[in-house]
């Protein structure tokens, strides 16, 4: 009897672990999805991967957001997409997580460089033939549920964006949600980069997040180009 | 090589194309020895399936042998005679697992433009417009064959094309369409349309165990088809009303269940095939809902309607309080052919079907346009054209 209440115990102990893991998660997200509708993902982010100073840090940033809007700079492009893949959470996040595996299903980038854990270079197709660059960190890597990154001072396109992997409900394989924002710069470049992701971003991620889908579930990316046709 | 290419509204050319190569490890190259014409061809031959572009090769309904083959694909070589079904299905997502190929999530590369459309993305269709894929389609000498390692169906050698080719799309489609109806023993079935596929509806209607079927439809050879060979009891609605006829033949019930294998292109009589054929004109509907409606107010309370003619837009003046207030229940969709194709070959091999019977043409695909006006305007008896490349 008493080593099966103890049993019980310590399994209802992990359980708790469990929900509060998934409750900070949660939290956190709710806390991201703030960050965003008040104008800074990359201030949420920051905050949660510093913690502590979460609410002061989004709130801050969202002052200066407001201040920033008000003079009518630097209106940020903020796209948001989920979608379900029928494989399980590990495998979908080893995958992101080697950020040089992103151009094989994201048409807009060029390549990516890993320098370390922490840091490493992006490179994108801007139109007309040019690219942008610029350095990005961590902020934030939770194993198998979530990450989160921002770029460095001094690139050509300031962003930020996070990935977040969870359990689909009903065997369904893993719901993956990606937030990005971009501010586009000022200057000579503003131009070549406001359509960085095309007339539609949200389309543009939509598409580069299904072809995720499709290079995880079918191993091969379905395509039509280079395909015979009757058209001159 | 020779395809067959669309060039706008009633209007495909057979034209030299270049020829198709392995573009993903998963596809084979497939020559191509018989290929059909399709009733759902028709739409696009019409202009009324939106994102056809001209010079996109057409025709879905398909075999041949296999010529080439990915690095992804183990279980075909070079020789195997197959049979493609007419949607594409990567078999690997959640809807191919769970044996509803046509809903695949990952076969259509610009899914985009449906999902716009339609909410969510629906699998690719071989030559059936750029919103379902834009995939090159079967009316040619050869076809990239995408995910052929899952649902192409090897055939045998020794049973001639004819025998084998419609296990592609139009049996399946048929079939589909039956068990769509849930039969129960004793039951009505009444089967609007009878091209092929409703030929095979009503064929496997009876093998689920409906002891009725009656076929709707206006041209007297199809009807003749549906007497003898799928042992139908016939209306045709250009003679007498169709809903006081199937009244009349169930005993005042109406149906137990109604399939459509007619789709967007409906005919119906008098002032509400004008209103129809004249909205569509105007291109103020998509799509001609005759058969719907009919199906609506003739089918038993209760009953079920099964859907399988194709719908690619939207429908006007639909008598929804009569599907409310009868409790109808509607089943539909593209057919899933490769949960099908084995069981619809084994019972080919078994001599338990001869779908044959359905060719009334065999032409060089040299002939197509010539096929596809004789098959539209219901000339020189036809009913199926197999095209030979």
């Amino acid at each position: 009897m008493t080593s099966t209440s103890g049993d019980k115990l310590s399994t209802s102990q992990t359980e708790a672990s469990e929900v509060e893991r998934w409750a900070s998660l949660i939290g956190g997200g709710a806390m991201v999805l703030m960050g965003l509708r008040q104008g800074s993902l990359r201030g949420a982010l920051t905050a949660l991967a510093g913690g502590g100073l979460i609410y002061q840090g989004a709130t801050k940033q969202s002052t200066i957001q407001q201040a920033q809007e008000a003079i009518g700079i630097n209106q940020p492009i903020k796209v948001e997409k989920t979608v379900t893949i029928n494989k399980p959470a590990d495998e979908l996040y080893r995958y992101w997580h080697n950020f040089e595996n992103l151009p094989t299903f994201m048409k807009h980038l060029k390549s990516v460089n890993v320098y370390n854990e922490k840091r490493s270079h992006w490179i994108a197709n801007a139109p007309l033939g040019n690219s942008v660059e610029w350095d990005a960190d961590i902020l934030e890597d939770r194993e198998n549920e979530f990450i989160s990154w921002a770029s460095v001072e001094g690139a050509d396109v300031d962003n930020s964006g996070f990935v977040r992997f969870k359990k689909a409900p009903g065997d369904r394989g893993t719901e993956v949600k990606v937030v990005l924002e971009y501010n586009p710069p000022g200057g000579a470049l503003a131009a070549t980069v406001a359509k960085l992701f095309g007339e539609e971003p949200e389309q543009q991620i939509g598409d580069e997040l299904r072809r995720f889908k499709m290079l995880m579930e079918a191993g091969e990316i379905a395509t039509t180009e280079g395909q015979p046709s009757g058209r001159s | 090589m020779k395809a067959v290419c669309w060039n706008g509204a009633n209007d495909v050319r057979v034209q030299s194309v270049p020829d198709p190569t392995i573009l993903n490890p998963r596809d084979a190259i497939i020559k191509i020895t018989s290929t059909a014409i399709c009733g759902s061809d028709l739409h696009i031959y019409g202009g009324y399936i939106p994102t056809v572009q001209q010079g996109d090769i057409i025709g879905h309904e398909f075999m041949g042998e296999v010529v080439e083959v990915g690095r992804g694909v183990n279980n075909l070589k070079i020789g195997d005679r197959v049979v493609v079904p007419s949607t594409i299905g990567c078999g690997n997502c959640h809807y191919c697992q769970h044996d509803m190929w046509s809903l695949c999530d990952n076969s259509n590369p610009k899914g985009w433009i449906e999902e716009k459309l339609f909410g969510n993305i629906t699998s690719a269709i071989y030559g059936y417009s750029h919103m379902l894929g834009g995939y090159a389609g079967a009316q040619a000498e050869y076809i990239r064959v995408p995910f052929a390692d899952v649902g192409v169906v090897k055939v045998p050698p020794d049973l001639p094309d004819e025998m084998l080719l419609f296990i592609s799309d139009a049996i399946p489609t048929g079939y589909m369409g039956a068990e769509l109806c849930d039969i129960q023993p004793g039951d009505t079935v009444a089967v609007w349309g009878c091209g092929a596929v409703g030929q095979f509806a009503m064929i496997s209607a009876y093998m689920m165990g409906a002891e009725k079927v009656i076929a709707i439809d206006r041209f007297p050879e199809r009807l003749e088809m549906a007497k003898k060979f799928a042992k139908a009891e016939v209306i045709n609605y250009e003679e007498v009303n169709a809903g006081e006829a199937l009244k009349e033949m169930t005993g005042g019930r109406g149906p137990d269940a109604c399939i459509d294998a007619v789709g967007l292109e409906a005919h119906g009589v008098g002032l509400e095939d004008f209103y129809d054929q004249t909205k569509q004109k105007l291109r103020l509907e998509t799509d001609r809902p005759h058969v719907l409606r009919e199906m609506m107010v003739a089918c038993r309370k209760g009953g079920t309607l099964s859907i399988m003619g194709v719908y690619g837009g939207f429908v006007d003046k639909i008598p929804f309080g009569a599907a409310f207030n009868k409790g109808l229940t509607f089943r539909m969709g593209q057919m899933h052919g490769q949960k099908y194709m084995h069981l619809l070959l084994q019972m080919i091999l078994d001599g338990k079907l001869d779908p044959s019977f359905v060719v009334t043409h065999q032409l060089p695909l040299e002939q197509a346009p010539h096929a596809y006006h004789i098959f539209q305007q219901k000339k020189d008896n036809c009913i199926k054209v197999v095209l030979k490349p």
